[in-house]
């Protein structure tokens, strides 16, 4: 324990820490409590649709963070995140569905869709849905096993690179075709929806959204702080040194199959959890969730904020979620050209993304930092938290002749 | 007494080419041998196999009275086999202690990797090596940022804190200034007799400094092998090398 301790400790010194430790907090607390507290005339009261937006940005800062710990660290450029983050939703979603009852519009014990299919009892794999901690389960265990399965024989067959990226790119796009039949079972193009209650909290109840949204933020600062220790660890080390140059870490003597699936299923976990705290708050899933350019969105997200960071990954999310959601709206038909826009302009001016630009802009005021570097101002230490060297945005390989 | 390392009747093709040819070769712990040829003769093909990164088409490399002609490049590493590349190849983006602290000898797997620490044992060893490659100032700087001979001393050093049975050491020297070869050979001197090392070079000038045996490859083949001197006089060898 007294280990957990000064490493938190010592990670109170970097600014980077106290950005996200200001985000998660603002999702765990400020704006639920500021939508549950305050009358609804307040100035102060959160809106229902902020605290629903909130929450869904914590979600996409999960994945986005367990897209930097395979991509920028591990060299690994995933395009089938949205995959994972999909399989959590469904698995969510199932419970959901199940929890509906007989208050569907058949007033029947099927969900809807299966009524209208003209099915007589439910899918062998529907069963256990019924129980919250099962589909919880289910959530973190199916796009564990998935990525575990797809990630085992692409690592073992050594594809890297982009290889790999079109690889997981043509996975997701076949999984999407399969949630889209009919026959599937998961409710086809419509998915899941129309859903009434997660363990008997009714989902309209502000006071239910609210605790959805605090509990997203919770899941965030966790996920923040695994992927965090994971970085700092050796294990950490090898991964980067994995991508960096694969082939030496082979001839060091580890085996560098185990540390990508290690590390690729930790964050297809992760995906699944963010996924399952999705998809109540948003009402729906469906299979457009596992289109190719979700997953390239979040890559895009990482980029934006800087890769290697997790913070930046976090803030990368947001804001480009952020933009996005102000866009849409304000300026729609220009939102796409804004999105390939930022990705140029952030490879080729801001490699290290977001991150790298408020450093840049100057030392960011953390009470702590500063006050640490002013009272043993001589001997700069080594700034842990400071990008790694570029290198090729698909983690290309460096092999020795 | 018996072999620690025995490469036997190996052959290796590529697309036709008979890189290895039934090659036979063996190495006595404790030896410091160096393996000479010219361009395409097969010695770093060799290499290759010995460390599994290439599977061979027939034969069987034995190390230790254990046949690890079909293990992978890891499980060979743990038997140890440690290999130093042509071209010096360290990890950029980790600092010259941390590229050390990587390749300590023990278990390699995940979670063992994941709650692991240096225990007193390996900093002194990573302390040795600093010391012993003379980068023990630039502990904090990137590996990347290190010069040509300084990335082959790491890599070197690299090797020291691994502890391996046998090293393999490919074109040590490819590169370098005329100070930096002196100090790999001073280096690779104070390595022979606590580990068994193998040099593969061309530059006869090296091998003749720091050889005990050489072994000649020639078209996949061993065409000489024993002390420096009478290789040397070996009309074949000649003939090779200078051509008829």
């Amino acid at each position: 324990m007294s280990q957990v301790a000064a490493r938190v400790r010592r990670a109170m010194h970097h600014w980077d820490v106290w950005v996200v430790a200001v985000v998660c907090a603002g999702v765990t607390l400020v704006v639920p409590l500021l939508n549950v507290l305050p009358s609804e005339r307040s100035p102060l009261h959160a809106s229902e649709f902020l605290v629903t937006i909130v929450g869904k940005f914590a979600c996409y800062a999960i994945v986005a963070v367990a897209m930097d710990l395979v991509w920028g660290y591990a060299g690994i450029l995933s395009l089938c995140h949205a995959l994972f983050f999909a399989l959590g939703g469904y698995a969510m979603g199932m419970y959901l569905m199940r929890s509906i009852g007989t208050e569907g519009v058949y007033r029947s014990t099927l969900p809807d869709f299966m009524v209208f299919l003209d099915w007589k009892e439910l899918p062998w794999y529907w069963h256990g849905f019924e129980h919250f901690w099962f589909a919880a389960a289910m959530a973190l265990l199916v796009p564990g096993l998935v990525a575990y399965i797809f990630g085992f024989f692409a690592f073992r067959s050594r594809i890297g690179g982009v290889y790999f990226s079109i690889i997981t790119q043509a996975f997701t796009y076949a999984a999407m075709l399969l949630f889209f039949r009919n026959a599937t079972g998961f409710g086809g193009n419509n998915g899941l929806t129309d859903f009434k209650r997660i363990l008997g909290y009714p989902l309209r109840e502000p006071s239910t959204r609210a605790v959805l949204c605090a509990l997203t933020g919770a899941a965030l600062a966790i996920s923040y702080a695994l992927c965090r220790a994971l970085a700092a660890s050796r294990v950490g080390r090898v991964l980067t040194a994995m991508r960096d140059a694969e082939s030496k870490v082979r001839f060091s003597g580890y085996n560098p199959v185990a540390y990508k699936l290690f590390a690729w299923t930790f964050s297809a976990v992760l995906c699944g959890a963010a996924g399952a705290l999705y998809v109540p708050q948003v009402g729906i899933v469906n299979p457009s969730e596992m289109q190719p350019s979700s997953s390239v969105e979040i890559a895009v997200w990482v980029a934006v904020g800087g890769r290697g960071t997790l913070a930046g990954a976090i803030l990368g999310a947001l804001f480009v979620n952020g933009a996005k959601s102000w866009l849409t709206v304000a300026f729609p038909t220009a939102w796409l050209y804004v999105l390939g826009g930022l990705f140029v302009v952030v490879t080729l001016l801001l490699p290290g993304g977001l991150l790298q630009g408020i450093r840049a802009l100057g030392r960011i005021p953390s009470g702590t930092a500063r006050l640490a570097r002013s009272v043993r101002s001589l001997a700069p230490k080594r700034d842990s938290s400071s990008p790694p060297p570029a290198h090729s945005i698909a983690g290309g390989e460096k092999t020795p002749p | 007494m018996t072999a620690l390392l025995s490469v036997d009747k190996i052959t290796v093709h590529f697309d036709g080419f008979r890189a290895l040819d039934e090659l036979t070769l063996s190495l006595q712990a404790g030896e410091l041998r160096c393996v000479v040829g010219p361009n395409g003769a097969g010695k770093t093909t060799l290499m290759d196999v010995i460390t599994g990164k290439t599977r061979p088409d027939s034969g069987t490399v034995t190390f230790g009275g254990r046949d690890i002609t079909r293990l992978s490049e890891h499980e060979i590493v743990a038997l140890g086999i440690g290999r130093k590349f042509q071209r010096p190849t360290v990890f950029p983006g980790h600092t010259v202690f941390e590229n050390l602290e990587l390749t300590t000898k023990g278990n390699k797997g995940v979670f063992r990797t994941l709650f692991a620490h240096l225990s007193a044992d390996e900093r002194q060893a990573i302390e040795r090596a600093l010391e012993l490659t003379g980068l023990a100032d630039q502990r904090r700087t990137l590996a990347g940022l290190l010069s040509h001979g300084q990335k082959q001393w790491l890599e070197i050093g690299m090797l020291l804190v691994e502890q391996p049975k046998l090293l393999l050491v490919d074109e040590p020297v490819a590169g370098m200034a005329q100070h930096e070869i002196e100090r790999t050979e001073e280096i690779l001197a104070s390595l022979a007799g606590q580990h068994t090392v193998v040099v593969v070079d061309h530059d006869m000038a090296f091998v003749r400094s720091i050889a005990r045996t050489v072994t000649v490859l020639h078209e996949g083949r061993v065409l000489a092998e024993g002390p420096m001197r009478d290789v040397q006089n070996d009309p074949r060898v000649i003939e090779v090398y200078l051509g008829a």
